[in-house]
């Protein structure tokens, strides 16, 4: 197989131009399914069966949870694959997931105490998936002070991306703590044998949001590491033709 | 329209998970925009100031 594609990417000229490019194509559909899921979700689908109109709050909690756990995901993928091969892009975008995906995993924690005080009398228990959780935000907030810490951008680079990548033993301990061990929060209700647990009037909502989540990462994240390449290399030749020629980037 | 924003009494808690969230959206792509354009003035700087010398 022919690997000259990807190493283009390792090129940062080559990268800004292309996530540039690719950026739209994710925006637009990431805005029209969050639109379109949100409003499935929260005024089409009917309400619960136990647990009434309070049930809307899945077609934020869900998504973003889903959305957490696949941010540390590439951002560990990235950080090791740089500490390996020694490529500044994606250090660049390990780094620019760490922001959205620690916002993502807040809003899962904190909509989750939203629901969990109606639902189970309590905003917080000890719970292995909502401890669990707790340590994947830690593991991003760790992340970021560690590279905000240290100002020689490589040391911090590979010293973040050691703590990113020793982190992903925590992403399967999130997505099992449901089944390892007894837990308050309710198991996998859409990916599971037998199907979803819910209607189709309810998953399909469900899965446009977190499409459109998804969606939402990639296009902001690329937009971070477009940024990040750029102040890398703010003294590269590359930069200074992007920026004196004629028709200048937006 | 009162019923659904009543949201049978969960309206405390479904409204601002969602106002939470989408407020959270919003940051963020506001974020990466002036990071871009941070990062686009500093190296113009960078760039202004080499000229210059």
């Amino acid at each position: 197989m022919n690997w000259v594609w990807f190493h283009r990417f390792g090129s940062p000229p080559y990268f800004y131009a292309v996530a540039g490019r690719i950026v739209p194509w994710l925006a637009w559909p990431a805005g029209l399914l969050i639109v379109a899921g949100l409003y499935g979700g929260v005024v089409m689908a009917p309400p619960d069966y136990q647990q009434s109109d309070a049930a809307r709050i899945m077609y934020v909690h869900v998504p973003a949870a889903y959305v957490g756990l696949m941010s540390y995901t590439v951002m560990a993928i990235s950080a090791a694959i740089g500490l390996v091969w020694r490529l500044k892009v994606c250090h660049a975008v390990a780094a620019a997931c760490a922001p959205i995906g620690a916002s993502f995993t807040a809003v899962c924690l904190i909509t989750g105490m939203l629901w969990g005080q109606p639902m189970w009398g309590a905003w917080w228990v000890w719970d292995p998936r909502l401890v669990s959780m707790l340590v994947l935000l830690f593991f991003f907030i760790g992340y970021m002070g560690l590279r905000g810490a240290i100002d020689d951008v490589q040391r911090a680079d590979r010293a973040s991306a050691v703590l990113a990548s020793v982190g992903i033993i925590n992403v399967p301990i999130v997505h099992y703590s449901v089944v390892w061990w007894n837990s308050l929060h309710q198991g996998a209700s859409l990916i599971r044998k037998g199907g979803p647990a819910m209607p189709a009037s309810m998953w399909v909502p469900l899965v446009l949001v977190i499409f459109g989540f998804t969606f939402y990462f990639y296009a902001v994240m690329l937009v971070r590491a477009r940024a990040e390449v750029l102040r890398r290399d703010r003294g590269g030749s590359w930069v200074r033709e992007l920026l004196t020629a004629p028709e200048q980037p937006k | 329209m009162s019923q659904f924003l009543y949201m049978s009494g969960y309206a405390a808690y479904v409204w601002p998970s969602i106002g939470l969230t989408l407020a959270l959206l919003v940051f963020n792509i506001l974020w990466a925009r002036q990071l871009t354009r941070d990062a686009q003035a500093e190296a113009r700087r960078r760039i202004a100031s080499e000229d210059a010398s």
